[in-house]
């Protein structure tokens, strides 16, 4: 090979391993998962060979260049050169998994009639050897006249192989239609080409056999097609077309798919053998995983104990990270002569920042246990089992992964609704999915249990917290599917989706990959949130600091809290605090949220919590700081708790308004990531706004409504 | 005598006659050709989606998919 730069594209089926090879060649960290989509879109690396540095794009995977999805319509349009002006790939590493020829090297030959010079890898050779399956590699580069590779991705002895086998190539293309299609099937795709793809479309020469396949054999054509202007004379070169394939007594619908298969089977019927008639383990757990009984109940109870522990045992982490910032909080407060600096650093920033990441042992949790479950290989049985149920609300099987994915952040699970086939299921999905608990409501949701629900048990071991705690996310998800049954009566396409999805086997998941992803996800939190709190709490701090004002000397000695120093403290502070610019704004917006229990503190919260839901902790934290006495230890929900109205002495804080805030954190819309991501999915402004408004109205609404109710009720 | 494949639920291996219908082409892509044999395993909790092993790998198919595949 000439000492060129090429751009190498990885292909293949969904689940065979690319990621994991664009990992191993680029020393990139992208995401890898043992459920088919876990790639949604291209992901682009550099590999340096022998001193060229070449560019290594990760596609997602897709089983037929006859694309459906936005998914595989990406994989596509890279190969032929259509994406975003770009140039087509100058060699495709096709990613075949060993286990499974037939069906991989089907989009291998489709890719090879494409005219791209193409080096074929025959991945997860270990997991083939396991199961008896014997490839013979060099039959099958024989057959296809390419080089053929048996490599085990993990290896680094293969992927050195791997590399040679990049470095020496010829980047000669393998001849098209090499599975030699019969006399009229060949004939027709001439015709086509000749007739319209040529004069009438403005595609590259090398896709011109498969869009004339895809026309001959697919009556359900796309929709660039539709909208073509001479559609009609298309319409007449392809009736044509199949006119001859069906005298010549084939089936135009079958006849490509039929002639490609048979062309595999020669390659791989001495190429490889099989004993898959044993009962693998894979299958043994399925038995257990995917039963009609114990299925679904094993979904509910692994979701369970997924949030019993990220509420437990984070715990003994989370009171670390307490006692380290009160350390630095005092350190700071003592080292730094009193002054500005030294209550905007302490008040503002490090309370701030101390809400905040406290919460981190919990997010990390979580993403450890969603790893591990996308790792082993659960996420696709759990779509399998749950598809009955989803259907029954309007939503998908598909629909599944990303919502659990939506646990973590709705962001990447909006992005992972890209493998939901109907646009209207997939729409659906995306406007339901912000109702699963997002890792951000955890620090709220925290902070309010602990300060307001009883630290009990019920029936002697559920914790009480626990309980409250998995009670929310039920809560999330029960909304999330109510508003979805209530979305599919008004946007439907009636249309019945296509629910063809291959399980993989098990597999432990790869621990190196799980850790990885927990920090991580935590750094990004800790970065992404520090970024936020620390210019808001920066700016709040001054807002609810300014203007100065002296404390009346009634209120210092109001005889309803002189009963403990800490109240005529807290009181003089919120004297302070209630007449500053923050605090004026906040009693500005009080008659709106009143009626939901919220007092104005609350409100300054709430508003910047708009930006991102995990931002109000840190916020309640600065605004509960300033003007404390230094030194201080007393934790922020102690704070709470003791909070009292000056005027009646009435603890601002109730269990009741702490229910009433949780709930509609649990439903408005307070995220600006999710709502860009939304713009980006569905290209309109439209649903985001429609997002915004309906998941904020109804979280106003049911908090009203809890909040009068149980005032009502007497609580 | 033919029957469609959304009708057996009993585990138990068939060959495919002929497919048909309108999820006709990605079926055919996955592999499920005139003459291949499925192996039907079992049935989601609701009865549907079915699992089936094909060409030695584990696909999924809706009631829909099923009805498109015809078998002996
Ligand atoms: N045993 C074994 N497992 C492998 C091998 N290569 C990849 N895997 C695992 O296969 C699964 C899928 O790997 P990915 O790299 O995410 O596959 P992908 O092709 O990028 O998948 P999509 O993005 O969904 O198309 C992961 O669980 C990997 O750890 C291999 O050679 N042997
Ligand atoms: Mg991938």
């Amino acid at each position: 090979m000439k000492n060129q730069s090429l751009t190498i594209a990885l292909v293949g089926n969904p689940n065979t391993g690319k990621s994991t090879i664009f990992n191993a060649l680029t020393g990139l960290k992208q995401k890898v998962g043992n459920y088919p989509g876990v790639t949604v879109e291209r992901k682009t690396g550099f590999l340096n060979l022998n001193g060229v540095q070449h560019k290594i794009i990760d596609l997602p995977g897709t089983y037929s260049l006859n694309h459906k999805k936005i998914d595989e319509r990406i994989a596509y349009q890279t190969l032929i050169g259509e994406y975003q002006h770009e140039q087509t790939p100058d060699l495709a590493v096709l990613v075949l998994d060993a286990t499974n020829l037939d069906r991989n090297l089907y989009l291998a030959t489709q890719v090879m009639d494409l005219e791209i010079p193409v080096i074929v890898l025959l991945n997860m050779s270990d997991l083939a050897e396991e199961r008896g399956i014997k490839n013979d590699a060099d039959k099958i580069q024989k057959q296809l006249g390419v080089p053929v590779l048996p490599i085990i991705a993990k290896n680094k002895k293969d992927i050195e192989q791997v590399k040679q086998a990049i470095a020496k190539h010829d980047l000669k293309p393998p001849a098209p239609l090499r599975w030699k299609p019969e006399e009229s099937l060949s004939n027709a795709i001439n015709e086509i080409t000749e007739n319209w793809l040529k004069p009438h479309t403005n595609l590259p020469n090398r896709a011109y056999p498969i869009e004339a396949l895809r026309l001959i054999s697919d009556n359900q054509v796309p929709d660039d097609f539709h909208n073509h202007p001479r559609k009609e004379v298309a319409q007449e070169i392809i009736a044509n077309a199949q006119a001859e394939i069906e005298r010549a007594g084939k089936n135009p619908a079958a006849a490509e798919v039929m002639a490609r298969y048979d062309f595999i089977e020669s390659c791989t019927k001495n190429g490889s053998t099989r004993q898959d008639e044993a009962e693998t383990t894979s299958d043994k757990i399925d038995a257990v995983v995917t039963h009609k009984v114990f299925g679904p109940i094993l979904f509910v109870a692994i979701l369970l104990l997924m949030f019993q522990a990220i509420f437990s045992w984070a715990e003994p982490f989370m009171n670390l990270i307490d006692l380290f910032f009160v350390h630095a909080g005092n350190t700071v407060a003592e080292t730094l002569p009193p002054g500005i600096l030294n209550d905007l650093l302490v008040e503002g920033v490090i309370a701030g920042l101390a809400g905040v990441i406290i919460f981190l042992p919990q997010i990390m949790f979580l993403f450890f246990f969603i790893s591990i479950l996308e790792g082993t290989g659960y996420m696709a049985r759990a779509a399998f089992v749950m598809d009955g149920f989803m259907t029954r609300i309007g939503l998908h099987g598909r629909s599944v992964v990303p919502l659990i994915s939506g646990f973590a952040c709705a962001v990447p699970g909006i992005m992972a609704t890209r493998t939901i086939e109907s646009w209207s299921d997939r729409l659906i999905t995306i406007m339901v999915l912000p109702f699963m608990a997002c890792s951000a409501r955890l620090p709220v949701y925290a902070l309010m249990i602990s300060a307001f629900v009883p630290n009990e048990n019920v029936l002697g071991f559920i914790s009480l917290q626990g309980l409250t705690f998995f009670g929310l996310y039920i809560f999330g998800i029960v909304m999330a599917i109510a508003a979805a049954w209530v979305m599919k009566l008004f946007y439907s396409d009636g249309s019945s989706t296509p629910f063809m999805m291959e399980l993989p086997s098990y597999k432990m998941p790869k621990w190196s990959a799980v850790f990885y992803n927990m920090f991580e996800r935590g750094w990004i939190f800790v970065k992404e949130a520090g970024k936020i709190i620390m210019a808001i709490s920066v700016v709040l701090w001054f807002l609810a600091s300014y203007p100065k004002v002296d404390v009346p000397p009634e209120i210092a000695n109001n005889p309803a809290t002189t009963e403990a120093s800490f109240n005529a403290q807290q009181s003089a502070s919120s004297y302070k605090l209630k007449h500053s610019y923050a605090g004026q704004f906040g009693r500005f917006i009080e008659p709106a949220i009143e009626p939901l229990g919220f007092d104005w503190k609350i409100g300054i919260g709430l508003l910047t919590s708009f930006a991102a839901r995990e931002v109000m902790v840190g916020t309640l934290n600065t605004i509960y700081s300033v003007g404390e006495e230094k030194g201080s230890v007393v934790t922020l929900q102690e704070k709470l708790i003791k909070d009292k109205d000056p005027e009646t002495g009435e603890p601002i804080f109730t269990t009741l308004s702490a229910i009433s805030l949780m709930i509609f954190f649990a439903l408005a819309m307070q995220c600006m990531s999710t709502l860009a991501i939304v713009r980006r999915e569905t290209n309109s402004w439209k649903w985001p706004i429609v997002m915004f408004t309906y998941m904020t109205t109804l979280a106003y609404i049911c908090s009203l409504v809890v909040y009068q109710g149980g005032l009502a009720l007497g609580y | 005598m033919s029957t469609l494949l959304s009708e057996h639920k009993q585990p138990g291996k068939k060959r495919i006659i002929n497919i048909k219908g309108a999820n006709a082409p990605r079926l055919l892509e996955m592999g499920l050709l005139p003459g291949t044999t499925v192996e039907i395993i079992r049935s989601a909790p609701l009865g549907f989606p079915i699992e089936i092993k094909v060409r030695g790998y584990l696909l999924t198919l809706r009631k829909e998919e099923a009805e498109c595949v015809e078998i002996e």
